[in-house]
C-alpha cells in the first residue's frame, strides 16, 4: 500500500536519466577544475615574467638596497647621462629606469628620484620601490634621531595580546575568518541547492500538467504522497550529483597537481619583502604562526555539531522551499508564468546571504543575526553562519538554536500544509494564471 | 447488494460555485452506465469524487455497500478525459509504474503487460519513449493501463478521442468484453451514439443537478409521446386527409402522387393503436406503421432545453 518509494524511485531515475542532468553532472567538475588550473597558470605566467629595471644612481644612497627578487631584477647604469640612460634602456628593451640623482642629503634624494616606463608602470613594481624608499627614508629618520640599529629592530617587533575565552579556552583569536569561510560555504551550499534542485520540483510539476498524466497518477495515489515522493527524489538526485562532484573534483584536483604540479599555495602567498635590515624582521614569521594558529583554532570549531546542524536546516530548509516550488508549479501552466511567484521566494535567499556576509560575520551575536538566524525562511543559511562559533558560551545561545531549529519545524509543518492544498487544487487547473487571490481561496477549498 | 456504487446527496462546491447539488443516483453492478450532460454540468467532479480525487462537502459515497475508502483505489480505474503519459519515459517503464501504483506486484505486472502487449500487437513498443508514439498509439497504452488491474468499477471518460474508427471498434470490443466479464463500467461521453450502443442505463446532470437517471429502455418509453409514422397506399389523399384529420392529429405528411404514396405522422392520445389500424385497414394498402421513439440524442437535447 506505501506507494511513496515507488514515486521516489521514479523521480530520483526520471530526473538522474535526464541527459542534461548527466550532462552537467561530469562536465561540471572538468570544467571547475579546468577553471582552477587555468587560473593558477595565469597567475603563474605573470609571475614569472621577469622584468628588468635599470637603476641610474648619481646619489650615495640607496647602494645595496636593489635586490633582485622573483620577478624584477635591477641593471646599475653608471656613468651615464640621464639622457643617455634613457636611450638605452629604450634600445635594450629593459622595462624601465629608475634615476636617483645627486642631492645632499636622502629625503630631497627621494624627492627628486624618478621612475621612467614605456606605459604606466606595474602596480607591484611601484610599490616594491616605494617601499624601498620608504625604508630608507624611515631609517634616516630614526638615525637623526639617535637611534641604533638594534634600537629599530626592537621597536619592530610584532605586538600579540594574549586573548582567552573565560574558561580558560586559549586560540580564539583569528578563528573568525576560517569560521566565516566554513559558516558562509555552508550557508551558500544551502542556497544554491535550494534554488536549483527547488526549480527541478517546480519543473516537474509543470511537465506532469502538461503532459495530463497527473489525473492518471492521483487515482491512484494521494496527491501529497505525489509531492512528497517528487521532493525526496528530486533531492536524492541533487545529492548524488553533489557527491559525483565532490568526488571528482576532488580527484581531477588531484590528478593535476601530480601531473602539471602547479603551485596552489603561489596564489595565495604574500610577495617578498624587500631586502634590507629589516628582511629578517618582517611580519613573514608571524604569518607562519598565524597558519600554525589558525590549524590549531580549526580543530577548535565544533564539527560534529555543524554536520548534525546542517543536515538538519539543510533539510528543514530545502522541504520548506521544494514544497513552496512545487505548489508554483501546480498553479501555473508553462514555466514562464512562474516569475512572480518566484521572486518572493528567491528574495529571503538573497537576504539571508547578503545579511550572513556583511551583517553576520562581524557580529554573529548582534539583533540582525538573531532575528535572521530565527526568522524560519532565512534561517537555514544564517543560522550555519554563526554556527561555527560554537553553542552556549561564547556561541549561539541554546535558547536560540532551539528556538530557531523548533520555529523552523514549525513552518516546515504549516508550509508544506498550504503547498499541498495549493497543489492538490492547482494541478487540476488548467489554461489560467491564477493570481494570489485565487490562490489564497484555494486553500479554503 | 447489487449496486456498486451508490451516491447519496453528494454536494460539492469550489468557492461559489456549486458543481454538484444533491446528487443521489445508483450504479447497478456490471452495466454500463452512461454518465451524461453538457460541459461543466459537474460530471468530472462527480467522477473525480469516486476516484477521492477529491471529497464531497456533504453527501457520501458507497462503492460495493461500504462507504468509500482508500483502500477502493485499487478497485477502480479510471480514464480521465485529459489524459496523458510521461513523455520521456519509455512505454514498458511507465506502464508497470502505473500499474503498481495501483497496487500490481511488478511481477504480475510484466505478465498481464506482456498478454495485453501480445492482445494488441504493440510488442515492440515496450522500449520506446512516448513521445516516439503517435497519439493513437499512446492512448492504446493508456487504455492498457487503465484497465490492468483488472478493477471491478471503470470509469470511462471519453475513451474514444484520440483514435481512428478502427481502434475505436477495439476499444468499444473491449469494453463490452470487459462488462461480460463482470466489470461494472461508468461511461462519460458526448458522442451520443455510442451511449445509444453501449449503455443501459443513464443518468444525465445539467448544472450540478440530477435531472434524469434510470434505464435508457425505460427513459425512452417515458419519452416518446405516441406519434406513428404511417406510409399509406390510396389514389386521393387530399379526401382522405380532410376525412383523417377530424379523429386524429396529424403533425405532418407528404404525398407521393406518382407511387400514390402518402407519408405522414400523427400523435395518439394514448399508447393505443387498435382503433387507427382498423380505421387505416380500411382506407388502403398499410406500407408502413412505425413507432418513432426518441433517441438519446433527442432526449439530451429535449431535456436539457425544457430545463434551460
Amino acid at each position: 500500500m506505501n506507494k511513496l518509494p515507488l514515486i521516489i524511485k521514479r523521480e530520483y531515475l526520471a530526473k538522474v536519466r535526464n541527459r542534461s542532468f548527466v550532462i552537467m553532472t561530469f562536465l561540471s567538475p572538468i570544467l571547475m577544475v579546468g577553471l582552477v588550473v587555468l587560473i593558477a597558470y595565469l597567475t603563474q605566467i605573470n609571475d614569472s615574467e621577469k622584468r628588468i629595471l635599470a637603476v641610474l644612481n648619481e646619489s650615495d644612497y640607496f647602494e645595496n638596497d636593489f635586490n633582485p627578487t622573483e620577478n624584477v631584477s635591477y641593471i646599475q647604469l653608471k656613468n651615464l647621462s640621464l639622457q643617455q640612460a634613457k636611450d638605452s634602456v629604450l634600445t635594450m628593451g629593459f622595462y624601465g629606469l629608475l634615476f636617483i640623482p645627486d642631492k645632499a642629503d636622502v629625503v630631497s634624494v627621494a624627492a627628486d628620484s624618478y621612475l621612467y616606463t614605456k606605459d604606466a608602470p606595474n602596480s607591484g613594481i611601484l610599490e616594491r620601490l616605494e617601499r624601498i624608499f620608504e625604508e630608507r627614508l624611515r631609517q634616516q629618520k630614526l638615525i637623526d634621531l639617535k637611534l641604533s640599529a638594534a634600537d629599530f629592530a626592537e621597536m619592530d617587533q610584532d605586538f600579540e595580546i594574549h586573548a582567552e575565552t573565560f574558561e580558560g579556552e586559549q586560540n580564539i583569536k583569528g578563528i573568525d575568518l576560517v569560521k566565516a569561510g566554513i559558516g558562509g560555504s555552508f550557508g551558500y551550499l544551502i542556497m544554491m541547492f535550494i534554488v536549483i534542485y527547488g526549480g527541478f520540483v517546480m519543473r516537474s510539476v509543470i511537465e506532469e500538467k502538461t503532459s495530463r498524466i497527473i489525473e492518471v497518477i492521483i487515482s491512484s495515489v494521494k496527491p501529497f504522497q505525489l509531492m512528497l515522493g517528487k521532493i525526496i527524489g528530486t533531492a536524492l538526485a541533487g545529492l548524488t550529483q553533489f557527491g559525483i562532484w565532490i568526488f571528482s573534483a576532488t580527484l581531477l584536483l588531484s590528478l593535476v597537481w601530480l601531473f602539471f604540479d602547479i603551485d596552489v599555495s603561489g596564489i595565495q602567498t604574500m610577495p617578498d619583502l624587500p631586502g634590507g635590515t629589516v628582511n629578517n624582521l618582517g611580519p613573514s614569521t608571524s604569518i607562519a604562526s598565524g597558519i600554525q594558529a589558525g590549524f590549531d583554532m580549526i580543530n577548535e570549531i565544533p564539527f560534529g555539531l555543524l554536520i548534525i546542524s546542517f543536515t538538519i536546516y539543510f533539510l528543514l530548509g530545502y522541504l520548506i522551499y521544494s514544497s513552496i516550488y512545487a505548489a508554483i508549479g501546480a498553479a501555473v501552466d508553462n514555466e514562464t508564468d512562474t516569475q512572480q511567484f518566484i521572486f518572493p521566494i528567491i528574495l529571503p535567499l538573497i537576504l539571508a546571504i547578503y545579511v550572513g556576509f556583511f551583517s553576520v560575520f562581524n557580529n554573529p551575536h548582534g539583533p540582525i543575526a538573531v532575528g535572521f538566524s530565527l526568522f524560519p525562511l532565512t534561517s537555514p543559511i544564517v543560522m550555519l553562519m554563526r554556527l561555527p562559533g560554537g553553542i552556549g558560551e561564547g556561541g549561539v545561545p541554546i535558547w536560540q538554536f532551539v528556538a530557531s531549529i523548533l520555529i523552523l519545524i514549525g513552518t516546515f509543518i504549516t508550509i508544506v500544509w498550504l503547498a499541498a492544498k495549493i497543489y492538490r487544487v492547482g494541478i487540476l487547473m488548467y489554461g489560467k494564471k491564477p493570481s494570489y487571490r485565487e490562490l489564497f481561496k484555494w486553500l479554503r477549498y | 447488494m447489487n449496486k456498486i456504487l451508490v451516491a447519496d446527496k453528494v454536494t460539492k462546491s469550489f468557492g461559489n460555485h456549486t458543481a454538484l447539488q444533491d446528487i443521489s443516483l445508483e450504479i447497478p453492478n456490471n452495466c454500463i452506465y452512461g454518465l451524461l450532460g453538457p460541459n461543466g454540468a459537474g460530471k468530472t467532479t462527480f467522477i473525480r469524487i469516486i476516484n477521492q480525487i477529491t471529497y464531497p462537502d456533504s453527501g457520501a459515497v458507497y462503492f460495493d455497500g461500504k462507504p468509500l475508502e482508500p483502500q477502493h483505489i485499487s478497485l477502480i480505474g479510471y480514464l480521465p478525459e485529459e489524459r496523458g503519459l510521461y513523455k520521456s519515459m519509455k512505454v514498458g517503464e511507465q506502464a508497470l509504474y502505473l500499474a503498481q501504483l495501483k497496487g500490481l506486484s511488478k511481477q504480475e505486472a510484466k505478465k498481464r503487460l506482456k498478454y495485453w502487449f501480445d492482445k494488441f500487437e504493440i510488442g515492440d513498443w515496450w522500449g520506446k519513449k512516448i513521445q516516439e508514439l503517435s497519439k493513437g498509439m499512446a492512448q492504446k497504452i493508456q487504455f492498457i493501463v487503465t484497465i490492468l488491474h483488472q478493477p471491478k468499477l471503470l470509469i470511462f471518460d471519453e475513451p474514444f478521442s484520440g483514435f481512428d474508427p478502427i481502434n475505436a471498434n477495439i476499444i468499444k470490443e473491449e469494453i463490452l468484453e470487459l462488462k461480460k466479464n463482470g466489470t461494472s463500467i461508468i461511461f462519460s461521453t458526448h458522442r451520443m451514439e455510442s451511449v445509444e450502443e453501449l449503455c443501459e442505463h443513464i443518468a444525465l446532470i445539467h448544472k450540478s443537478k440530477l435531472i434524469l437517471d434510470g434505464k435508457l429502455s425505460e427513459i425512452k418509453k417515458t419519452y416518446k409521446n405516441n406519434i406513428f409514422e404511417i406510409g399509406l397506399q390510396t389514389a386521393n389523399q387530399s379526401e382522405f386527409l380532410e376525412h383523417f384529420k377530424q379523429h386524429f392529429t396529424v403533425k405532418t405528411s407528404a404525398y407521393d402522387a406518382l407511387e400514390e404514396q402518402l407519408n405522414f405522422t400523427v400523435q395518439l392520445p394514448s399508447g393505443n393503436t387498435q382503433e387507427l389500424l382498423n380505421y387505416l385497414a380500411t382506407k388502403g394498402n398499410i406500407s408502413q406503421f412505425v413507432e418513432t421513439i426518441p433517441s438519446a440524442s433527442d432526449i439530451f437535447i429535449q431535456t436539457i432545453q425544457s430545463k434551460a
